[in-house]
């Protein structure tokens, strides 16, 4: 296995009595496919919030490319190269698509403090904005509104968002949720896009989509790592087989 | 024996305060309405009272007849302007509200006059009684068993009755309510005119200590709204303890430090507001 | 495309021939409007003041009910500073926009953690801060006789300031331009549209590494900079300063002033703060109570029937034209 990334060391998060992460270990190597499963209520975003500092955890480490991150706030850990995208919409909604794109390219390019310079850096970013649209394939959507996206293609740009932070590792929060089946292979092919030098884990209910993506899956149960294996081995673990109580895996 | 003067003096103060504000509190907590315009209601009504007693009506016939008819003023204002206004951001929400606070301004200023209205405490009110230590004005006692029976008669309705219950379901959590079929815009529109109608109420029963201008509805808002905000919005307790606190402080501060008096009140909100930004006694929704 | 006609954001931006029109008409009135010149000035000076408000809550979404706080802040700022310190009134209106920022800095950093009525309470309650501090610094601000005695110097030395307001009204359009050009700037700057992001959805600005904080403190300090030269300019062209300027109701009306031309335009201010005064000033004639009701009118039927204020009706007519010109074509 190649250096590490992201390692996760003893995370442990509770909400009161309740253990919702409980000493969770995880690496996530450069380049690295990862899918995250896990039955209803095992903790999945609780670990994402975590690891993106939306939550702070009780214990234990987190190191992005050997620094320790765990007590920096989420701006920092984003500019660092640790990216999510969100479950529910968070889409500028008032703005086309390309600008929603632009003004996160402005921030990863630190232009986003001068005050007064508005023409040439601006137009600089709408211009690599676009290109990122292109490589997720919604070059098209550029210039409408996002509040008259479809939701799929709403989806495809928060990822786009996503990558043109230029992120190390990214969290997919379940980028398919709520997309029509028709439309859900527009989501594995904007996956498969992805650059491969950056770390992915994708959190996803759509089994599917997780096992044709994913060269690694991690199961999450009652808030810690059940198991971590190859697509093949997990589909016929008897452990994952019961814990998702006789549902058909694959 | 001094602090207790003043202690007296700043409860029956803040027993006007809540009476007025425990309305808004809720208004604020339950339908997300910064409401400018309850310091407007609360004058009308005062208004109304007055000008009932200065024509012979009995006082507490007129305080009754103030809170009914700022209720329905409430009523007619909850159906016309307001109910356009939940969907929409802080800033319409505020503007509407000193829109109609300026409305009530201008109209009482041109059909009454602007200067002060004479305060209409009765004679059989308007004396001094001894209470162990010296001699006290009667009125302010009134003040404080009107209050003391109001804040009865509120946590009676909010505690006791399958109203409150919804009520206090509502400003907890106002999808669940809607979810479990509570009718809200029902329970916004009964809880709008309660808060209007103990409102007037109140300004008509306390002109004796807050005395009715034009401006009222502006002057004493900011008091209104330090109540609701310092009590946590949507928070009953939580606006009879901020009342209580505020009436107090400001008399202390007034009594004690002239100079420093107002400062130290809006320093003390200030603190106060930084350090439980959700209020004192904030309801489940908001923590 | 019709759908990007009809959204106003999409508009195509004004033609130079639009942006030159009100100050041209500002110039214009400087030549023609003998014996108004002082209601022009107190017209340019509520632009500036409605504008420092339009970056504020308009742009960054910072719901604020105590912009007079910054407004009354710079007044006695600038009168103090021209009678204690020096005459100049460049050097005045320096000190006191940079006293302001430095006051929304400093609040801003205090407060901006907060948002909605707590954050609308905050601000509330600064402004109540200064009236009731400029109230019992008698000895410094005179408390409610006003500060007077204020004597502004010529303008660089130059032009001195004449009974009818006509200095006044050039050197209040120069820095309004000024200020303008600035906001404009800052709005279309990568800055200004992290602000708007942060307006629409602090979350999503969060997500892509935004300060979200820090960057609302920068935009609340600017504004309160720019509502500081308002007030610095207001004192130093009325030549005195009233405690009114720190009251509840000089923050109402400058938000109401900015409902009125509509929000998030920059223009907005112009044609909001202009109707403003005017009414103010032709009703206030009649009886000083006219304007209130005629205000108050005004503001229900705004944000009940016309969501983008006055700006907004003429967008929607532009867009209207815009439409038909096309149809037109299409035919």
């Amino acid at each position: 296995m190649s250096a590490s990334v992201l390692t996760v060391r003893g995370l442990c998060k509770n909400f009161g009595a309740l253990a919702v992460t409980q000493n969770v270990d995880l690496d996530i190597a450069a380049g690295a496919r990862i899918g995250l499963i896990g039955p209803n209520g095992a903790g999945k975003t609780t670990l994402v919030n975590l690891l993106t500092g939306m939550l702070t955890s009780d214990r234990g480490e987190i190191a992005l490319d050997g620094a320790r991150i765990e007590r920096l706030s989420p701006e920092h850990r984003v500019r660092r190269g640790l990216v999510r995208t969100h479950q529910i919409n968070t889409l500028l909604m008032e703005l086309t698509a390309r600008d929603n794109v632009a003004i996160a390219v402005a921030e990863r390019r630190k232009f986003a403090w001068r005050l007064l310079r508005y023409g040439p850096q601006w137009r600089a970013c709408v211009e690599e904005a676009q290109t990122y649209l292109e490589e997720i394939g919604i070059a098209h959507a550029g210039g409408r509104r996002v509040s008259l996206l479809p939701y799929g293609e709403q989806r495809l740009l928060e990822i786009a968002i996503a990558l043109s932070l230029k992120p190390r590792v990214m969290l997919l929060d379940e980028p398919g949720a709520g997309i029509p089946s028709t439309e859900a292979h527009l989501i594995h092919e904007a996956l498969e896009r992805l650059p491969s030098e950056v770390s992915i884990m994708l959190i996803e209910h759509d089994m599917d989509l997780v096992f044709r993506f994913a060269k690694d899956i991690v199961v999450l149960v009652l808030g810690a790592v059940l198991t971590r294996d190859v697509p093949a081995r997990i589909s016929v673990d008897p452990r994952v087989r019961s814990v998702y109580l006789g549902r058909s895996v694959v | 024996m001094q602090a207790f003067t003043i202690l007296l003096d700043g409860v029956a103060y803040g027993m006007i305060l809540f009476i007025i504000s425990v309305g808004l509190t809720v208004t604020m907590g339950l339908m997300r309405i910064v409401n400018l315009a309850h310091g407007a209601f609360a004058m009308v009504g005062g208004y109304f009272a007055t000008v009932l007693t200065l024509k012979g009506i009995p006082f507490l016939w007129s305080c009754v007849a103030a809170g009914l008819f700022a209720g329905a003023l409430g009523a007619l204002a909850e159906m016309t302007l307001y109910r356009p206004l939940y969907r929409k951001g802080e800033l319409q929400q505020v503007l509407l509200t000193i829109g109609l606070c300026f409305i009530c301004i201008s109209a009482l200023t041109l059909f009454v006059g602007a200067t002060p209205l004479p305060a209409i405490v009765p004679a059989w009110l308007d004396r001094m009684v001894y209470i162990g230590y010296r001699d006290y004005p009667l009125y302010r006692l009134f003040l404080i068993g009107v209050g003391a029976l109001m804040a009865l008669v509120v946590w009676w309705i909010m505690e006791r009755t399958l109203f409150g219950a919804k009520l206090r379901a509502a400003v907890d959590d106002p999808q669940m309510a809607r979810a479990v079929g509570v009718n809200v815009n029902k329970l916004f529109l009964f809880t709008f005119v309660g808060g209007c109608a103990l409102a007037g109420f109140g300004a008509a029963v306390g002109a004796g200590i807050m005395s009715l201008e034009p401006f009222y509805a502006l002057r004493y808002l900011v008091y209104f709204l330090i109540v609701v905000a310092v009590g946590g919005m949507g928070s009953f307790r939580g606006s009879l303890v901020a009342a209580l606190l505020i009436g107090v402080v400001d008399t202390a501060g007034r009594y004690l430090v002239p100079q420093f008096g107002g400062f130290l009140l809006y320093v003390l909100i200030f603190s106060l507001l930084l350090w439980r930004p959700n209020g004192l006694l904030p309801p489940k929704s908001a923590t | 495309m019709s759908e990007i006609a009809r959204a106003p954001a999409s508009l195509s931006p004004p033609s130079p021939l639009w942006h030159a029109l009100p100050w041209a008409l500002a110039l214009g009135f400087f030549f023609v409007g003998d014996g108004y010149h002082s209601l022009g000035v107190n017209i340019l000076v509520m632009i500036l003041f409605t504008l420092s408000l339009d970056l504020a809550l308009g742009y960054a979404g910072i719901i604020t009910l105590g912009h007079a706080a910054f407004f009354g802040l710079g007044a006695y700022a600038a009168g103090l500073f021209n009678i204690h310190v020096d005459n100049d009134p460049l050097l005045g209106l320096a000190f006191a926009s940079l006293l302001a920022a430095a006051f929304g800095l400093l609040t801003g950093m205090l407060i901006l953690h907060t948002k909605g009525e707590t954050l609308l309470m905050l601000t509330l309650a600064i402004s109540e801060i200064l009236y009731e501090a400029a109230n019992h610094m008698r000895w410094l601000t005179r408390g409610d006789d006003g500060l007077d005695g204020i004597r502004p110097g010529p303008l660089l030395g130059l032009f001195r300031f004449d009974l009818w307001g006509k200095t006044s009204f050039l050197y209040v359009l120069a820095v309004l331009f000024v200020c303008f050009v600035i906001s404009w700037r800052v709005v279309r700057s990568p800055f200004g549209r992290s602000l708007d992001g942060i307006r629409q959805n602090s979350r999503r600005m969060r997500a892509i590494g935004t300060p979200v904080w820090w960057r609302l403190v920068a935009m609340y300090a600017l504004s309160a900079g720019m509502a500081g030269a308002a007030g610095a300019l207001s004192a130093q062209t009325a030549r005195l300063v009233g405690l009114s300027v720190f009251q509840l109701l000089t923050s109402g009306i400058v938000a109401v002033m900015l409902v009125l031309g509509g929000e998030r335009r920059l223009y907005g201010a112009f044609i909001g703060a202009t109707i403003y005064v005017l009414v103010q000033d032709i009703a206030g004639a009649i009886n000083p109570f006219y304007w209130m009701f005629v205000i108050g009118v005004l503001l229900i039927v705004i944000v009940l029937f016309f969501e983008g204020g006055l700006m907004g009706v003429i967008d929607a007519a532009r867009a209207k034209l815009v439409r038909k010109k096309a149809s037109g074509e299409a035919k």
